[in-house]
């Protein structure tokens, strides 16, 4: 049998190994690009510039601000990367952000506004509200058998609703100086925020690669049939997929609060491009079982890299976002294994 | 006036057809039988243009021809209608008979419905089919869709100068008796525009039907009878015309088994798949259905795992009847299923040996839903030695592993769960000689152990060779049990005469 053992059993294809480290090469890429357009000014400007060293863009105080502003982002991410890690989709994160946002600070005043007294209640509130709104899009999703990106996408319209509904519209300020903190406390250049969400980001780590959860994901997202075939509860393994994507988007609404300070309905607006875009542009499988948290985390990096650096050179705000959806296509073509015909289509 | 001459078809490891001489006559309606693997659909597909002769020669009135695809055997006259069927079914019954050859009805890419339909109609007639050109195609009958089918063949009437030769594979196989009378009718009349090569696991249709019968065996043509001389049983001992090597089904090692019943079914029915089965499955007994493709033996596997309800009957698993039909509840009272596709419902790809193997054991493999990766590594070398499972280690992808070490992985996943009694559905299928030994010497090594082994086989040889009993099925129904005991076991014609 050993002709055709190894005739059948390829070691993996360097083109796929390629794949695999494709996104980390895009981001390093990007990294290095953007100083050049600042040495091409200087250097048209007939000033002296080092490339990299004089840098404004490849500077710690740079990669804290890209930190910053990926920090809800990649809550959100991490939330949405199980579900297409299912073969699902999670559309519902701009209007659960916005809810649990508004609830969480609304609480968080009631509850005396300071995370030195009992206000720190609103936080594990605020989680519960972002399980209680993911349980809701599973059990849509599967027991009235609604597409996951109907369901979900539905979901979000009534979550913004509901944030208006109960703001009426108005900001809410949380200028608690502890929670704020997240913010204003730096070690090592970088916020206390950018810590949870490391935190956060390890705690999603143990959950995709430790728990018998993540295993199932793959395994639905790998072959559902096969999943079922072995015993696998799929339609309870969805609801919990998608309560737990709840709760990080609970979580993201929480860094984006303390980023801001303010909660309001367009707390979450944004997300879902971004937060799709960074799973996938980081590598992971829409059709699911590919991928996971570390993808999105280079995913996130990616998209706010490409808008830091846009702001950084000086690029015209009105052409940002047009710059940005063609780069991330480019990324994309880049980093991802096209080649299914189920994700083209 | 179709012809193949020497025809030869490689693919890596097989030799599908060994210089395969033939031909059709005008008007002719020529039988091709030959058992599973034969060779058959290769042949088909040659024919049809979807795959490319490694050599020989195909001519048409003489002149060579090469076809490239499908689409150019099509200008040459030369129609399939699909055994799976090819119709698309949210379409009209018109939009799939032209479906790619619009242009005819079309001005400056807006379609004329209205001559469309007429030219339909047309068609249907040809095939005397009265029903609405533009009917969806999912509502009508099976037999109304074959017909469709064969309509939409028949449009290449119209494109082509030539005669038409039309390949029905397996046309009947859905159909009631009295619409393949109607089929056959129909077929006949055809015979003033088309040759016909028709291919079907039913003699008696042949026999009905062709002028001229092709008979294969291993990728060769071993006979061509003309229906005068037609004998259904000569017929049938030149398609296996072989004897079961012994060796190589490890028989010396087939032990008698007499053990209490695992499982078993009294009078079990499935709506559409199997009427009235029983049987008993011992520990350490090999058990094996034969039949025909969609005799039902799939099903009857399904329904004891759990994956399907029976409409009636009772279903016994260790002497307790079987109330919930979940795959849940299969594993739960031990069985374990090998599917016949793997890359479907065997393997996860993309996940490693270690989590496909303790994919339905999972809470065995963790404390409060964390993994114990550790334990789940250890019994995964342990099994991946115990198999000689061919990989680098636990931890690479499935996907990359062959058939064969594909196929060790899933049986591993139900051993080591502690499963007693195995589904096997076509456990060899695509596999290499070597790796085929290995399945079988691990039959062999679990009915031993005292595992109830259910075995659906990929060839009659292999349902002989390793069956302590044999039951043949014939469209859903119990035909013959078959004593397996070495020296007394069936041969391979006395399966096959039950079976078609």
């Amino acid at each position: 049998m050993t002709e055709f053992t190894t005739v059948t059993a390829p070691r993996l294809p360097s083109r796929e190994r390629i794949v695999k480290w494709a996104p980390l090469l895009v981001l390093a890429f990007l990294i290095l690009l953007f100083p050049v357009f600042e040495w091409l000014e200087d250097f048209r400007g007939g000033e002296d510039h080092f490339y990299l060293l004089d840098s404004r863009f490849f500077s710690i105080r740079n990669a804290a601000r890209v930190a910053i502003a990926a920090t809800p982002a990649l809550m959100v991410a991490l939330g949405v990367t199980f579900i297409i890690i299912m073969g699902s989709i999670d559309l519902s994160m701009e209007g659960t952000v916005s809810v649990t946002a508004v609830v969480f600070a609304f609480a968080f005043l009631a509850m005396g506004g300071t995370l030195a007294g009992h206000a720190w209640l609103a936080i594990p509130l605020a989680l519960l509200v972002g399980a209680a709104i993911g349980f809701v899009n599973g059990v849509v999703h599967v027991k009235l058998r609604i597409p996951s990106f109907m369901a979900s996408l539905a979901m979000g319209f009534v979550g913004t609703g509901l944030a208006l509904l109960v703001t009426g519209g108005d900001r809410v300020r949380v200028e608690d100086e502890w929670f704020r903190s997240l913010l204003t406390v730096r070690w090592f250049s970088f916020p206390v925020m950018c810590y949870v969400a490391l935190l956060a980001l390890l705690a999603a780590w143990f959950i995709q690669s430790r728990t018998i959860l993540g295993r199932n994901f793959y395994a639905i997202g790998g072959g559902e049939d096969l999943a079922k075939a072995s015993g696998l509860n799929v339609e309870r393994v969805r609801i919990m997929g998608f309560t737990l994507a709840g709760v990080f988007f609970a979580l993201g609404a929480l860094m984006a609060v303390g980023r801001i300070g303010i909660a309001e309905t367009v707390t979450g607006k944004d997300f879902m491009f971004i937060s799709i875009t960074a799973v996938v542009v980081g590598g992971t499988a829409l059709w699911g079982g590919i991928g996971g948290v570390w993808n999105t985390l280079v995913g996130v990096l990616i998209v706010n890299v490409i808008n830091n650096g846009m702001v950084v050179i000086g690029l015209p705000s009105f052409l940002q976002d047009g710059v940005l959806g063609l780069l991330v296509i480019v990324a994309v073509v880049l980093s991802t294994n096209r080649k299914s015909i189920s994700f083209v289509k | 006036m179709y012809a193949l001459e020497k025809v030869d078809k490689r693919f890596p490891g097989v030799h599908a057809l060994k210089a395969v001489d033939f031909h059709v006559n005008r008007g002719e309606i020529v039988g091709l039988v030959g058992e599973n693997g034969a060779g058959k659909s290769t042949l088909m597909k040659v024919i049809y243009g979807a795959h490319q002769p490694d050599g020989g020669r195909i001519a048409i009135d003489g002149r060579a021809v090469r076809f490239q695809n499908p689409r150019q055997a099509m200008d040459h006259g030369i129609g399939m209608v699909f055994q799976e069927q090819s119709l698309i079914a949210n379409l009209t019954v018109m939009e799939n008979i032209f479906l790619g050859f619009e242009r005819q009805f079309t001005a400056y890419g807006v379609i004329d419905w209205r001559a469309m339909a007429a030219a339909a109609r047309t068609e249907l007639a040809k095939v005397r089919l009265d029903i609405d050109p533009a009917t969806i195609t999912s509502r009508l009958s099976f037999a109304q869709r074959q017909l469709v089918e064969l309509a939409k063949v028949l449009t290449i009437e119209g494109r082509v100068d030539g005669d038409l030769v039309i390949l029905l594979d397996e046309p009947t196989s859905v159909l009631a008796r009295a619409e393949v009378e109607l089929l056959f009718g129909i077929v006949r009349d055809l015979t003033k525009r088309a040759s016909f090569i028709f291919v079907s696991h039913r003699m008696d249709e042949v026999l009905e039907l062709s002028d001229r019968i092709y008979v294969m065996k291993d990728g060769a043509v071993v006979d061509v009878v003309d229906r005068a001389d037609a004998d259904a049983d000569a017929i049938q001992h030149k398609m296996v015309g072989r004897e079961v090597d012994k060796e190589y089904y490890r028989e010396q090692k087939q032990k008698p088994h007499g053990g209490e019943v695992l499982a078993s079914f009294e009078g079990v029915s499935l709506e559409g798949a199997f009427e009235d089965i029983s049987f008993e499955l011992r520990a350490g007994e090999v058990l094996c259905l034969v039949g025909t493709e969609g005799s039902g033996r799939e099903a009857i596997l399904r329904a004891l795992y759990g994956l399907r309800r029976p409409t009636s009957g009772t279903v016994t698993v260790k002497g307790r009847p079987v109330t919930r039909f979940t795959a849940r509840d299969g594993v739960g009272r031990g069985i374990g299923y090998l599917p016949r596709e793997r890359k479907v419902e065997g393997i996860v790809a993309g996940m490693n040996v270690h989590e496909n193997m303790t994919l339905a054991q999972l809470p065995k493999y963790s404390v409060g839903g964390v993994l114990r990766v550790a334990a789940e590594r250890r019994m995964a070398r342990d099994w991946i030695d115990r198999l000689g499972i061919k990989t680098p280690s636990e931890r690479t992808d499935c996907a990359g592993l062959s058939g064969g070490n594909q196929q060790k992985v899933v049986l591993a996943k139900w051993r080591s769960g502690g499963s007693d009694i195995f589904l096997l559905d076509h456990p060899t299928r695509g596999l290499d000689i070597g790796a085929k030994e290995d399945v079988y010497e691990m039959i062999r090594e679990m009915s031993d152990a005292g595992a109830g082994i259910l075995l659906v086989a990929d060839t009659l040889e292999e349902a002989i060779g390793l069956g302590h009993t044999i039951l043949v099925i014939k469209d859903g129904r119990f035909r013959k049990r078959f004593d397996g005991t070495p020296g007394r076991k069936p041969s391979l014609y006395d399966l096959l005469h039950h079976m078609i």
